[in-house]
């Protein structure tokens, strides 16, 4: 990176770990960790969605409907969930080649199943055989935050649902009396008040989420536990020109101290958000900025 | 080979006795329950040594948070927000790269660096954090007017605490402490993922499930079968803790007992 980095065996101290330091492969730890935030981004989202949906099929008059919902959000519970990551893992990506094996190749007699084997016919694979290498991440990556919205939106679905369940009965009494239909008010009432009494529990479930992104590593994606594997394994002199012993504890040091930075900004941005939020509410938080003021 | 076979090889393979072989081929569904099963010791081992030592620290760990002594203060409130604010797999890895590079310094870190010590020091602190700012919220709001009561009769310091703080704080916190014991079981499958090694192929029952699904493709009958033991032991803990939530409140009337209200946390 600098143009006295040519010679590292010369150098010594605060030149050397600069320079080794913003080696290509450092470069690379350093994207990943725009990989977690990445993660991040689409997943919280996502898990919304798929927490709103669960939530609101939970509630559904019609019974299976609602049993679906509640499966949903029941399932996750009392199973450790880094077991539910690594079968979503494997058990998406089978499904998906499923799919395009009974559509693509509908001549194949035989079972998938054979023996040990999940076997599906070659243009049905995915990614296909010859696809270059980022395809190959990129579809790890899906396959990941896939998994990550599965898992997350049953938790989110938990918290949403209770929200909706905070909501005054009377309010949606008195919207029927005026002759709304369900419908109605649904998307009118409850929707708009439900997120206030959901904000705690989807910022307690933001905290998590960020604690959870490590999990990557187990999904098989090079996040930045790999790469703090990867790198901080000790080096020789012969495979690199920045031989060093075994460094793993401290780039995991490093990693234990972005997370808890991380966690630190989330809660209090959250906090910054809550007080905007219940500000002029009818609950108690509301009351308490309103007579602070006063 | 019989199924009872199976369950007399495998059945306690997880603690190293038993047939040395993991099955090659078949993959029955009686081997996988066997094996999985057995794993379970292993989650078990975790979660019950780590929850058991780890409730005392947790005490100590409040009462050091809401101490007058500043600090004691700062260092209970940083060591809840170490471990609080950071994965527990990145703890993980920390703390065996740590005692991977204590070995060479004394023999004594020896064990550490093997999973049964070195993961279980890492839960116990995490549980101690995770436990000990519940206790810190129950014991700030332990009502104001036990407290003057227990000054009427003139009970005072090592009394006082023992006969009303401490157990109306964890009457006040056990409902919360009994999900929080969920997830340290939860999070015992991840010790064997997070670099501590499963030494000869002990591992807990994840690294079963892990295995069976990897040599068979198909997670559709490991993972389930994992699902099963854990909600077992689920149902397990939320019942045990739930005797001993009725034995804390017996005192109190019947309606006004709290009630065991589930709601889950999530991974820490």
């Amino acid at each position: 990176m600098f143009s006295f980095c040519f010679d590292p065996a010369s150098l010594d101290g605060l030149a050397w770990m600069a320079c080794y330091l913003t080696t290509g492969k450092h470069m690379a730890i350093y994207t990943s960790l725009f990989t977690v935030l990445l993660l991040l981004a689409i997943t919280a989202p996502s898990a919304l969605l798929f927490g709103f949906l669960g939530a609101s099929s939970a509630r559904s008059p019609f019974p299976p409907i609602s049993w679906i919902g509640k499966a949903y959000i029941a399932i996750v519970r009392g199973v450790p969930d880094i077991a539910f990551f690594l079968f979503f893992v494997i058990a998406l990506d089978q499904l998906f080649e499923w799919i395009r094996h009974e559509i693509k190749c509908p001549e194949w007699t035989e079972s998938i199943w054979q023996g040990n084997d999940f076997v599906v016919c070659d243009i049905a694979k995915l990614p296909l055989g010859n696809a270059p290498q980022w395809v190959h991440e990129t579809y790890g990556f899906f396959l990941a935050v896939l998994t990550f919205a599965i898992v997350f939106g049953a938790f989110a679905a938990n918290v949403l649902y209770g929200a909706m369940r905070a909501v005054p009965q009377p309010q949606l009494e008195t919207a029927e009396a005026y002759g709304m239909t369900r419908r109605q008010v649904f998307w009118r009432i409850l929707v708009p008040q439900m997120w206030v009494f959901a904000l705690p529990g989807l910022s307690n479930l933001w905290m998590v989420l960020i604690k959870a992104t490590p999990l990557l590593f187990l999904l098989g994606v090079e996040d930045i536990v790999y790469w703090a594997r990867e790198l901080g394994g000790a080096k020789t002199a012969r495979f690199t020109d920045y031989p060093h012993g075994d460094w793993r504890m401290w780039y995991f040091l490093a990693l234990l101290i972005f997370y808890l930075l991380f966690t630190r900004v989330s809660e209090i941005v959250l906090d910054k958000l809550m007080l905007k939020l219940t500000h002029g509410q009818a609950t108690l938080a509301g009351e308490a900025q309103r007579k602070a003021a006063a | 080979m019989s199924c009872w076979e199976t369950i007399a090889d495998y059945g306690l393979r997880s603690i190293g006795i038993g047939e040395r072989v993991l099955p090659r081929e078949g993959y029955t569904l009686c081997q996988q329950f066997t094996l999985i099963g057995s794993g379970m010791i292993w989650n078990i081992y975790f979660g019950v040594l780590a929850l058991c030592s780890g409730f005392f620290f947790a005490t100590a760990v409040a009462l050091g948070k809401a101490s007058k002594n500043k600090l004691l203060q700062k260092l209970s409130a940083w060591f809840i927000f170490l471990f609080r604010g950071s994965p527990l797999f990145i703890q993980f890895f920390f703390a065996y790269f740590l005692f991977l590079t204590l070995k060479p310094i004394s023999p004594i870190f020896d064990p550490f660096t093997s999973a049964w010590l070195g993961a279980l020091i890492v839960l116990f602190l995490n549980t101690a954090a995770y436990s000990g700012e519940i206790f810190y919220g129950a014991l700030q709001s332990v009502p104001k007017g036990d407290i003057e009561a227990a000054d009427a009769y003139g009970m005072s310091g090592w009394s006082r605490f023992k006969r009303i703080t401490w157990p109306t704080m964890l009457r006040l916190a056990w409902p919360a402490y009994t999900n929080e014991a969920i997830f340290l079981f939860h999070a015992t499958t991840l010790v064997y993922f997070s670099g501590f090694p499963a030494w000869q192929q002990r591992g807990d029952a994840l690294y079963y499930a892990n295995f069976f699904a990897d040599k068979t493709f198909n997670p559709f009958v490991p993972y389930p079968i994992l699902a099963f033991y854990f909600i077992l032991l689920t149902l397990l803990i939320i019942s045990l803790f739930g005797l001993i939530n009725r034995r804390l409140n017996r005192h109190l009337p019947q309606d006004s007992r709290s009630k065991m209200k589930l709601k889950l946390n999530v991974i820490r």
